[in-house]
């Protein structure tokens, strides 16, 4: 899933401070899973907004509150249309895809990010996420047990650990492993150390040419034809 | 014929000394050209770092063609840190045409370990494909496969560290890096003789030599921040206990006296094919340490 966290207030403030009206539109997938900008979250910055600007005493914002289902996903967003209408701006606790999305199909209306997406990664425990995944066009996991070097390793080289990685950490921190030395010892418990001893060349860059577009080659037809 | 002086003399069956030099920080080179001047003689081969830890600093190719320009022979440090595929070929193109001829390919210290934290980290090769990218560029190719008009020709060598607690997976890159071409490897700084000696085990399989990493301490508590803040450095307790124990301003000394040692007991029991000192800053004092040692070189001149 995608994890992001929320932008502090006061940078959220500065972003809000041009419009009147502003809707703080929230996401329920997986901003709402990370805790980033799902309902309650919405909810809580509402009131968090509304605390600061009586202290502050110098705004005058009207806010609405409202979550849909998935923000990158046009489908959700027509029961929006009505809402949108009548306010200045939208606040969106979306991911950095959920606002785009939301730009495009509002042209006329400013759309305010109101989190920093972060990465796409896993709940380690409670509260905590981990990077997994770098979206690196090119999935070599089976090559690394499991393991992304990619993504896992500071450098995200290919042919083994640096000569930094120390009692299995990595160099930056010992509180990151080296992302090395955990596919050495997965391999070694599947039996498959040959493959951290092939040799694996540059990466191809050009499996991530920006901006990334996937045509299914599946037939999605959705007409409800069943013959 | 062999493809530089350097390889000459790791051929040459010799017990080796290399050491490096750290450009300044800034455009005054007058103490970079003191330290090559005072050192060029006296070793077999001059490393110039590469942005070491990841401080900007003049470049390593830079101090490479000053070594050359004082008739010394360098050792072309190149990391993968900062450059990309074809910044990394154009630089060695240069290099060559500079009468460079000598490279050891790192993969570099991450970003987030110097001084510019915030940089992108490139990364775009590891040090097992730079080591390979040199040999196609020596084939007439560069690395898309195009004809180059004019090939380089370089003797490379690589790093490696056999005092890590997880050696197992460093063993499998060392493996990589012999496959790739390396001829020769610098170490990590060793202190664990044992250590040395069970690499060493393992690496005499290997048509490739082997110069022992020396860091010189100048104390207790640089030892300390080396173990806590320099990538891959590890440091025993007993050096620091014994540097810990050097009467005040004596440390330097006794980092010597240490260092000296180490050299003398590897040389003794041809552990190794050479030794590579590491002064950290403190290159002035390469020379005394080369006599302490009984490892002055004179063939060179």
């Amino acid at each position: 899933m995608i994890v992001a966290e929320q932008k502090p207030l006061e940078e959220i403030r500065r972003l809000i401070a041009p419009y009147e009206k502003v809707l703080i539109l929230g996401c329920g997938t997986c901003m709402t899973v990370c805790g980033a900008g799902g309902e309650r979250e919405g909810s809580l910055l509402h009131s968090a907004l509304r605390v600061a600007q009586t202290r502050g005493g110098d705004e005058a914002h009207n806010f609405l509150e409202y979550t849909v289902k998935r923000q990158c996903d046009f489908e959700f967003l027509d029961m929006l249309e009505d809402r949108v209408g009548e306010v200045d701006a939208i606040l969106s606790l979306g991911c950095g895809i959920g606002v785009q999305v939301i730009a495009e199909r509002f042209p006329d209306i400013p759309v305010l990010p109101g989190v920093n997406t972060s990465f796409m990664g896993a709940s380690k425990e409670l509260g905590v996420w981990d990077e997994r995944c770098a979206a690196c066009g090119e999935c070599r996991l089976d090559e690394t047990g499991g393991i992304c070097p990619i993504t896992r390793c500071v450098k995200g080289i290919l042919n083994g650990p640096c000569a930094g990685s120390k009692s299995g950490k990595c160099e930056v921190s010992s509180d990151i492993d080296c992302a090395w030395v955990l596919i050495y010892e997965r391999l070694e418990r599947l039996g498959q150390l040959e493959k951290m001893r092939r040799y694996y060349p540059p990466r191809n860059f050009r499996t991530i040419p920006r901006p990334r577009r996937i045509v299914s080659k599946a037939d999605i037809d959705l007409g409800g034809n069943d013959g | 014929m062999a493809k530089s002086l350097f390889e000459e003399r790791l051929n040459s069956g010799k017990f080796l000394v290399t050491t490096e030099i750290g450009p300044p920080k800034g455009t005054d080179i007058s103490e970079m050209v003191h330290h090559i001047e005072l050192l060029k003689d006296k070793v077999d081969a001059i490393n110039v770092t590469d942005h070491q830890s990841s401080v900007m600093r003049f470049p390593s190719l830079g101090g490479c063609l000053l070594v050359r320009e004082h008739g010394g022979e360098p050792v072309f440090q190149m990391t993968t840190r900062d450059r990309n595929r074809l910044a990394l070929q154009a630089d060695l193109l240069l290099a060559y045409s500079r009468g460079i001829r000598n490279v050891l390919c790192l993969t570099g210290d991450s970003v987030d370990v110097g001084d510019h934290k915030e940089a992108k980290p490139v990364f775009d090769l590891d040090s097992v494909q730079l080591l390979r990218m040199i040999r196609i560029m020596e084939s007439g190719k560069d690395l898309a496969g195009n004809d180059l008009k004019g090939a380089p020709e370089f003797c490379i060598g690589a790093s490696v560290h056999p005092a890590t607690d997880s050696i197992e997976p460093q063993l499998i890159k060392f493996d990589k890096k012999v496959e790739a071409g390396a001829q020769f490897f610098q170490t990590q700084g060793v202190y664990d003789l044992d250590c040395l000696r069970r690499f060493m085990q393992y690496a005499s399989q290997f048509n490739v030599k082997i110069l022992a990493g020396i860091i010189v301490l100048a104390s207790a508590r640089m030892a300390q921040y080396m173990n806590d803040n320099v990538p891959g450095i590890v440091v025993p307790q007993a050096v620091i206990d014994e540097l810990a124990g050097a009467e005040k301003g004596k440390g330097l000394q006794k980092g010597i006296e240490i260092a000296v040692r180490l050299m003398k007991m590897i040389k003794d029991e041809n552990l190794c094919h050479g030794v590579h000192i590491m002064a950290v800053g403190r290159e002035g004092i390469v020379p005394d340490i080369l006599e302490a040692a009984g490892l002055e070189v004179s063939v060179h001149v």
